[in-house]
């Protein structure tokens, strides 16, 4: 084309983190030239918070109680990531016609998929973050960390489990197009009711608490927040 | 395989199940039957036919897109069914009217990303993004969001996002598909000039433009309903068409009952008729001059005014109505529900 002769293109491992890092672009750099997600996906959820935070309050609940609910509130972002972005993602990209070019390129498409996570993952920590500072600095949260190492741990898992039911979703959304977009619809206000983003799972009792492990999210939480605050989540006082 | 056909298929068939809306039960319907076709590296091959003839189903199953129901495909010597990641890197595609990429990312970071996924290192992609958009004309959209493209520049983008990974075979769908006259014209242009650069580079063009496959293709394949009808250079298509007097004709607005006797008119091989406004076009295909005076005397008997005649030589068009027994545009009508 210019007459200089061209390296021969990456193949096997190489190519895959080549994908994996040109379908994260998209998603972060996009976050950064479309600021209204700033009110609706950080401002809409941490009015959420704040409402558990007055209802707590008023109860007179340990000041553990306003950390669960920053912390869920925090990670209602990587659930409503998953949800709306991630699940309708691959859904979206065969409407518009980049599906075909994703599949016929010489990558895995397995790369398309964990490229659109981390993107995902990655914007999305920084919506997380700025809820749980928010709710942080205004509620005066108090934070016992035991183990930064195990709490990380934790996150990390919880977020490879969560992406990967995002993976799945996408999947089945692709299959089975607006049918499964009105099933995740129906499913929102249960699984957040369901999930413990803003009081301990236990409260239920054993049977519906065993039950609402299926989410990742449930587990994930419950598991961070013994490690972040004191009493922890899992005894009701 | 030793000096490989760019493309070759063999007796492929492929039928779409169609599945009712209410009652659940699919039905069947035929895109593709029995295609043979062998195209040449370095050739530039055209696939010429209506709206729903097969083409696009034809070219999903040459990149990998679609199996095929029946016979086998094979692209750059490759099975597209058996060995789909060996002819994937080899291939690219560009369709009409497509709108792949992301609105947010600009020109330059769309089509990095498209390099990215066929293993281009940056060095390479960055060079050859800006030999292409200088190429194209769109160099001074370069750092503009796709999102704020107009149609043709933003069709503009996606042909350079097929050309820009070199492939050895593309695809092109209907390329120009929407564009305007001029950016169709710098569009074919730029195709011709990227097919002669190097002898092995091989394209494949679908379109219903006949004159852009008269223009540009070594060969044409005429398809309709899924069969491949003719195939051969356009001169040699048009050639067996020489012994026929072809005419043009635009006459006062005519009844249907007219078209009807001119069929049966001695003499009269063919007759397409467009209504226009205010007027009706004919396109005659005679066996002689002399079968001429037949249709002039209906046309006076049915008190039609001819406005316009013109003998002229044969195109595309009519080695497709020749071939298929009505214009593009009839074929197109006739295969929308």
């Amino acid at each position: 084309m210019t007459g200089i002769t061209s390296p021969r293109p990456d193949r096997g491992w190489r190519l895959f983190v080549r994908t994996v890092i040109a379908r994260a672009y998209p998603r972060i750099i996009g976050q950064q030239r479309e600021r209204a997600w700033i009110f609706f996906e950080t401002f809409l959820p941490f009015v959420a918070t704040c409402g558990y935070v007055f209802v707590y309050r008023a109860m007179r609940a340990p000041e553990d109680y306003i950390g669960f609910a920053v912390v869920g509130g925090a990670m209602t972002a990587f659930w409503l990531n998953i949800m709306w972005n991630m699940s309708a993602q691959l859904y979206w990209e065969k409407e518009n016609g980049n599906l075909p070019l994703y599949i016929m390129a010489p990558n895995s498409l397995m790369a398309i998929l964990l490229g659109m996570a981390l993107g995902g993952m990655l914007a999305t920590s920084l919506r997380a973050g700025v809820i749980l500072l928010l709710g942080t600095w205004l509620f005066h949260v108090p934070f016992a960390v035991a183990s930064f190492t195990q709490l990380f741990a934790v996150f990390l898992l919880t977020m490879v489990a969560l992406y990967g039911l995002g993976i799945l979703f996408a999947s089945l959304f692709l299959l089975f197009g607006r049918d499964a977009w009105q099933v995740a619809m129906a499913l929102q206000e249960p699984v957040y009711f369901i999930s413990g983003f803003y009081f301990p799972i236990r409260s239920f009792g054993f049977a519906i608490a065993w039950m609402a492990s299926i989410l990742p999210l449930t587990l994930g939480l419950d598991a961070m927040r013994q490690l972040v605050f004191a009493s922890g989540p899992s005894t009701p006082t | 395989m030793t000096n490989p056909s760019a493309i070759k298929t063999e007796n492929l068939g492929r039928v779409y199940k169609v599945r009712r809306a209410k009652k659940g039960e699919a039905k069947e319907r035929v895109a593709l039957v029995d295609v043979n076709l062998e195209v040449k590296p370095g050739e530039f091959f055209g696939l010429l036919g209506p709206n729903g003839a097969g083409k696009t189903t034809l070219i999903k199953i040459l990149v990998t897109l679609l199996a095929p129901t029946t016979g086998r495909a094979f692209v750059a010597g490759y099975d597209v069914l058996q060995q789909p990641e060996a002819v994937r890197p080899s291939i690219n595609m560009v369709s009409g009217g497509e709108s792949s990429g992301y609105g947010l990312l600009t020109v330059r970071e769309n089509l990095w990303m498209f390099g990215q996924f066929y293993g281009l290192d940056n060095q390479t992609t960055f060079r050859r993004i800006d030999h292409l958009l200088e190429v194209m004309g769109l160099k001074d959209r370069a750092h503009t969001k796709t999102s704020d493209l107009s149609t043709g520049l933003r069709q503009k983008m996606n042909i350079i996002r097929g050309f820009l990974t070199e492939p050895q075979v593309i695809f092109l769908d209907e390329p120009t598909l929407g564009l305007d006259v001029s950016a169709s014209r710098e569009v074919r242009q730029f195709i011709r000039h990227w097919v002669t650069e190097q002898p092995q580079r091989t394209v494949l063009l679908t379109t219903h433009y006949m004159a852009e496959a008269d223009e540009l293709c070594d060969r044409v394949a005429i398809i309709n309903a899924g069969k491949v009808l003719a195939c051969d250079s356009p001169s040699n298509l048009k050639r067996n068409l020489q012994h026929e007097a072809i005419f043009h004709l635009e006459v006062s607005p005519l009844q249907n009952d007219v078209l009807s006797t001119f069929n049966q008119l001695p003499g009269v091989r063919q007759v397409t008729h467009t209504a226009r406004d205010g007027h009706s076009e004919l396109e005659l295909s005679l066996e002689a001059d002399d079968a001429l005076s037949g249709v002039v005397h209906t046309l006076t008997v049915h008190h039609a005014r001819l406005l316009n005649l013109q003998k002229r030589e044969p195109t595309l068009e009519d080695v497709f109505v020749d071939r298929v027994g009505v214009s593009m545009a009839e074929a197109e009508k006739a295969e929308q529900p």
